[in-house]
């Protein structure tokens, strides 16, 4: 597991990319531009990402995260998507993004794209920390200031796999549960934008420390 | 190295009874600051569009207008324009106006902004976000090139043959393309040829400078020459006389911005240590002495290499006498520093000769 597809080169997207290329993975970065427009940015503001095709990154990859924005998502094509480890760092901000009638009143928005892209193993981590933050607030393991990441999925093959993911990435994941729980660590609560250790984010996701490793 | 102000109109709470002031006083206390700006020599005054109760700048050239015919050298502009929801016609005989009156010293800075309650007042859908600014921004360029433009697009009526006035007597006006970070946006900028606004307004400032130079290289890829590509860097910040007050004082306020946008749009607002780390070093927070400020612009320049450096510092209804002292210290105090290091305005040398000397 050494192979990361991002789709979405925006502020999410490179910084992930440029994270994720820090600790030692493969990343292909794909967006709605051809390959040879992100070649020259990549190039620059991620040096080591390679440029691709989506159907090319998400082939070539072992895990393919999300980093678009949500109002794009049915630009992703769900049958290359099929049976892949898909991570959703998507958020559902109707205040800056516009009404989304899908997702209004919707309990997660990870759901929603879970019924679009059937058939992918969507688990959603990375949206509830700033974009900066990703870089910025990344430790290695044991570090005492090392933050919290919440994890949540209806796989239980691909949760481990994200997790470990999110853990060589610089953060402690923790499982919430399925895809559903993600609600709890969506705008609007108090795991947004907060930065939490791994017993203060479980005490606010209602776990109880004995059951997790 | 330029240096300035922007505001969103911040409107001032009184301290005694936790009253919040008119939206009216605020709009005068806006006009007053930039003439103490001016006075205290600073190059740039920006105003971001806004339409709330806390922030109501929504019209910005008005404002301007009259600062224009009280001020003698200041640049002033918009920080930012939302396109989006405006009409460039209109956009642009505002701010050809304002630069007919003030002499040659309107700018405008175009942008998507990040607050978005411009769209319901106007009637347009979030949901044409990006459309709406790369259609809007099209043709506001056309018109800064020609007197008379032949247009059509989705979202506004078609032109053909249309005059444009007033004309900008140094030729055309400078618009500056704004963004938050986004790396297509330096791209696009480059390839324009225009010159760049980033907003660095958390985490580390140097983070920046990949973008910087994805501009610049984007730029020189289309041709276009050094004279053309300008950076600034807008971002919060606050001057004191004392460090440690200074720190304290704007927390109080810039929490109580970030509480209400959190509010909006759903996240925590971050703690005291979050914001001291941010408050200092390469952090983006621009907020302590003078001799600090300068010495973390002069910092940050070796990164960036912005020509042009501004604040934001009437954020969460700070009373109006410590945003004019804040500007008074700017000027007096961080701008001298500032341009003893980087010299002032940093002219492009005409040989090397001059470069050196």
């Amino acid at each position: 597991m050494h192979k990361i597809a991002i789709l979405g080169a925006g502020r999410v997207g490179t910084a992930l990319a440029r994270r994720a290329l820090s600790a030692g993975f493969e990343v292909r970065v794909a967006t709605s531009r051809p390959a040879a427009d992100n070649a020259f940015m990549l190039q620059i503001v991620a040096p080591g990402a390679i440029a691709a095709s989506a159907e090319e990154a998400i082939a070539e990859s072992d895990i393919v995260v999300l980093a678009l924005p949500l109002s794009k998502y049915r630009n992703l094509k769900p049958e290359l998507l099929q049976g892949k480890i898909v991570v959703d760092a998507m958020n559902y901000w109707a205040p800056t993004d516009g009404t989304l009638a899908e997702f209004d009143g919707a309990a997660s928005s990870s759901e929603v794209v879970q019924r679009f892209l059937k058939g992918a193993r969507l688990v959603r981590s990375f949206n509830h920390l700033g974009y900066h933050e990703i870089e910025d607030a990344a430790r290695p393991q044991g570090h005492a200031e090392r933050r919290a990441m919440a994890v949540a999925g209806d796989d239980p093959q691909a949760n481990p796999v994200v997790a470990a993911f999110v853990d060589r990435l610089g953060f402690d994941p923790v499982l919430s549960g399925g895809l559903a729980s993600s609600r709890l660590f969506a705008g609007g609560t108090p795991v947004f934008g907060a930065a939490m250790t791994r017993s203060e984010m479980e005490d606010h996701l209602g776990l109880s420390s004995e059951n997790l490793a | 190295m330029e240096l300035g102000i922007y505001s969103f109109g911040d409107v001032q709470r009184d301290t005694a009874t936790g009253e919040l002031g008119s939206t009216a006083q605020a709009t005068r206390n806006l006009l007053e600051a930039i003439q103490l700006a001016d006075q205290v020599g600073l190059d740039y005054f920006g105003i971001g569009e806004h339409h709330t109760r806390e922030m109501p700048a929504s019209a910005a050239t008005v404002i301007l207008g009259a600062a224009a015919a009280s001020t003698s050298t200041i640049k002033l502009g918009s920080a930012v324009t939302v396109l989006s929801t405006d009409d460039p016609v209109r956009v642009y005989q505002q701010f050809a106006t304002l630069d007919a009156v003030s002499n040659g010293r309107a700018e405008i800075t175009a942008g998507r902004g990040s607050s978005t309650e411009s769209f319901p007042l106007f009637g347009q859908s979030l949901n044409d976000y990006d459309e709406l600014y790369a259609e809007k921004l099209d043709l506001l360029l056309q018109i800064n090139e020609n007197e008379t433009v032949t247009w059509s697009g989705k979202f506004r009526p078609a032109l053909n043959d249309a005059l444009v006035v007033p004309r900008p007597e140094r030729g055309t006006l400078p618009i500056w393309l704004a963004t938050g970070g986004n790396p297509h946006s330096s791209v696009r900028a480059g390839l324009l040829g225009l010159p760049i606004s980033y907003a660095i307004i958390g985490g580390q400032a140097h983070r920046f400078s990949p973008l910087a130079d994805l501009y610049r290289r984007a730029a020189e890829q289309a041709g276009h020459g050094p004279d053309k590509i300008k950076v600034s860097v807008a971002s919060p910040g606050f001057v004191g006389e004392d460090a440690r007050q200074a720190k304290d004082f704007f927390w109080t306020h810039w929490h109580a911005v970030m509480e209400q946008i959190g509010r909006i749009r759903g996240f925590a607002p971050p703690p005291r240590f979050h914001y001291d780390t941010e408050a200092s070093g390469a952090g983006a927070l621009f907020v302590g002495h003078p001799e600090e400020i300068a010495e973390r612009i002069v910092t940050l320049h070796k990164s960036i290499g912005h020509q042009r450096q501004f604040f934001q510092t009437d954020v969460g209804q700070m009373p109006h006498r410590d945003f004019l002292r804040s500007i008074e210290l700017l000027g007096t105090r961080v701008k001298p520093l500032v341009d003893a290091e980087l010299g002032r305005r940093q002219p492009v040398p005409e040989n090397d000769e001059a470069a050196h000397a």
